[in-house]
């Protein structure tokens, strides 16, 4: 198989990569950068787990070649929390209990963050939108549309408050 | 949420610090962050991949088994049979010293359900050891298959698990789990109204989003440590010792975190093989369910069916209850044994009925393994008694909450498994149901209370009937010759389907007519 040379920006930091020419976005960044908070759930395109952000756009990396990534911009969940501490999403997922097993949290995190990116004040079908490609098996996702809405400013309860507004999150 | 002190007041302490408050889940911040490690985050290095070879076929003899195309395959490490599996029958329950062994981890002489596995492929790469996989070459000759619990059940139908010799599990000499409390004959005798349903759940697979897997390596000092998401740590850790034959001290687990569990990864089935890989190889060795094969091959929710017979008082009072439980193991025992104990122990649900007779049996088919998956055997009891309850509600003419209500047990009730009922709440929490869905309640409902009106009568151990065939109508309750004892094996089936209730309902009621269900509903989908 063919190997070409991928340029591109990882969370930041330049990169230059030999791949090979079936090589998945999934393969390159979890197998072989070690960059393990993408989640390889289906292999399919169909879980949403392995969502990453490639020039503002959330994209599945299982199904996203990575020779077509070449001088593109990309981030994952390593690149969310600032000097200050955690990303606000972080922090409205943990005060509005939308992580559970904790599995489809970083592709929910990358897909809200894309939906925020582009429209910083979405409504409850916005956010619904951004992340009906994302399954979630434990939450039932309503905490996790109450996490993103809050994060937004938009919620019932603003982030920061532990237990926000929701009656059942004890 | 509403915290109500006054029902629990004797059982619960004012002075607990983290009841009743919001609390931070200690693996918060890992999840958010993408830093807490799931078994597939520790890739180590040289590590090889396993993939199986797997049953096309739903029952099949094995005749030959030929690895030797599957070797000559690029980046092929080693292939595990059965003949490399220290301990080549095993049952997960022996840990509760609940056998007979009636599971190969690598099947040889038999295959038992489609997608079963018959060798492991160890490669290089995950696409090399499917690849690989598919080239090992087995000689199957088809057997004929049984899908459906009450055809397993039935004279004729094709053996599926030889470690049992027969259909269903043997429960200390018995073929089901049984609960006897008063005279059930006597109590469909007297009532209005005799209702008997079917309900049937479905084989539900959990689908978490993490599929089921672990990764095997060489420790130091001979012991092997193993990353894993198994759901119970020690319970994977003792099976796979004794299907290694190693005592426990030479393995270590890591595990703990979990993407998605409900019951799905408790079966230990990636431990103990690739431990072994890991063992014969001396490398680090991964295995892991693709998404197909998590849908196809992991164990499911049992499809457990239920015959539900009530009789029924116009006043609303159930005075009778007759239960056919028949939980569809599939080809295996796994946790399934335990689960038709758990239907069965349900099956009177939470309300006081003074005659109940329940048999449940654990039935193998050629289905796939189920095993736990969130309450099994609980929730599909719930479905089928509540569903009849509110059934029996509409047959009477009464609200279904006030019905629930009206036969809730209380303090002091005797339970049919002969337990009195302490600190019960189910009258108050229909109550705040209903009040919280604006849903009318009667005075007379509003006004009951757990703590009242229960015991006395309702608190002893009704006497048994005269000994007698009972309602299954032959040979229900009967003892059945230990395993081995072929030739009164035979004799000794469960009750067939076909045999009827024995009791007719008598027309005796204003609402006669709908009395008649019992044989209209009792007779039909046989």
């Amino acid at each position: 198989m063919s190997h070409v040379t991928l340029d591109f920006r990882l969370n930041g930091t330049g990169r230059t990569e030999l791949i090979a020419g079936g090589e998945t976005l999934l393969s390159l960044l979890r197998h072989r950068l070690d960059t393990t908070s993408i989640k390889q759930g289906c292999r399919q395109g169909t879980c949403g787990s392995c969502t990453v952000i490639v020039d503002g756009e959330p994209r599945l990396a299982c199904i996203t070649l990575a020779a077509t990534c070449d001088g593109c911009t990309i981030e994952t969940a390593e690149s969310l929390p600032g000097p200050g501490g955690l990303h606000p999403l972080q922090q409205a997922f943990m005060d509005h209990f939308a992580a559970q097993c904790g599995f489809c949290t970083t592709g929910m995190l990358m897909a809200a963050k894309a939906l925020l990116a582009a429209n910083p004040s979405p409504t409850r079908e916005d956010v619904v939108d951004a992340i009906s490609g994302n399954i979630c098996r434990c939450t039932g996702y309503q905490p996790i549309i109450e996490a993103v809405l809050a994060a937004a400013g938009a919620g019932p309860s603003g982030a920061g408050q532990p237990g926000g507004s929701r009656p059942g999150v004890v | 949420m509403e915290f109500r002190k006054d029902l629990f007041a004797n059982e619960r302490d004012d002075d607990l610090n983290e009841v009743g408050r919001p609390t931070q889940r200690q693996d918060a911040q890992g999840h958010v962050t993408g830093r807490s490690r799931f078994f597939d985050d520790y890739a180590l290095p040289g590590m090889l991949h396993m993939k199986f070879a797997r049953s096309p076929h739903h029952h099949a003899r094995v005749r030959s088994l030929d690895t030797r195309e599957a070797a000559q395959m690029p980046g092929v490490v080693r292939i595990l049979t059965s003949e490399d599996v220290p301990k080549k029958v095993h049952t997960l329950l022996i840990l509760l010293d609940l056998g007979p062994d009636d599971e190969p981890p690598l099947a040889f002489d038999k295959v038992r359900y489609r997608g079963e596995p018959v060798a492991a492929v160890i490669a290089e790469s995950e696409s090399a050891a499917a690849a690989a996989a598919a080239k090992v070459r087995v000689d199957y000759e088809p057997l004929p298959a049984v899908f459906d619990v009450e055809e397993a059940l039935a004279p004729g139908a094709p053996l599926v698990n030889e470690y049992h010799g027969r259909n269903w599990y043997d429960y200390n000499g018995y073929d089901f789990r049984k609960i006897r409390f008063g005279d059930v004959e006597r109590g469909f005798r007297e009532a209005d109204h005799v209702v008997e349903e079917r309900y049937q759940m479905s084989p539900i697979e959990h689908a978490p989003t993490e599929t089921g897997g672990c990764i095997a390596a060489p420790d130091t000092a001979g012991r092997y440590v193993c990353y894993t998401n198994t759901q119970a740590l020690f319970f994977s850790l003792e099976t796979a010792a004794r299907i290694l034959d190693l005592p426990s001290n030479r393995l270590h687990f890591v595990g703990g975190t979990v993407g998605g569990g409900f019951g799905g990864k408790v079966d230990s089935v990636h431990e103990p093989l690739a431990l072994l890989g890991a063992m014969l190889t001396q490398r680090p060795v991964r295995s892991a369910y693709s998404r197909a094969e998590e849908m196809q091959v992991s164990s499911p929710r049992g499809a457990e069916r239920f015959y539900v017979k009530d009789g029924v008082m116009d006043d609303g009072r159930i005075v009778a209850r007759y239960a056919r439980i028949y939980f569809d193991a599939g080809a295996y025992s796994r946790l399934s044994p335990y689960g038709a104990v758990k239907a069965a122990a349900h099956m009177p649900g939470p309300y006081y009925i003074p005659n109940v007779w329940v048999d449940a049996r654990c039935v193998y088919t050629n289905r796939t393994p189920s095993s736990a998956m969130r309450g099994f055997g609980v929730t599909g009891a719930d479905f089928a008694l509540e569903v009849q309850m509110d059934k029996l509600a509409r047959l009477v003419g009464m609200d279904p909450m006030e019905f629930r209500i009206f036969n809730a047990y209380r303090d002091g009730d005797m339970k049919a498994h002969r337990r009195v009922t302490k600190n019960a709440a189910l009258i108050e929490c229909v109550q705040a149901a209903a009040r919280i869905a604006d849903w009318p309640l009667s005075e007379r409902f509003q006004a009951m209370s757990s703590t009242r009106d229960g015991g006395g009568e309702r608190g002893v151990i009704p006497p048994a009937p005269a000994p007698g065939p009972g309602p299954g109508k032959g040979a229900s309750g009967r003892r059945v010759p230990p395993a081995g004892a072929e030739a009164a094996a035979t004799t000794a089936r469960p009750p067939a389907p076909a045999d009827a209730p024995t009791v007719a309902s008598p027309a005796r009621s204003p609402l006669a007519g709908r009395g008649r269900m019992s044989s209209l509903l009792g007779t039909r989908r046989r």
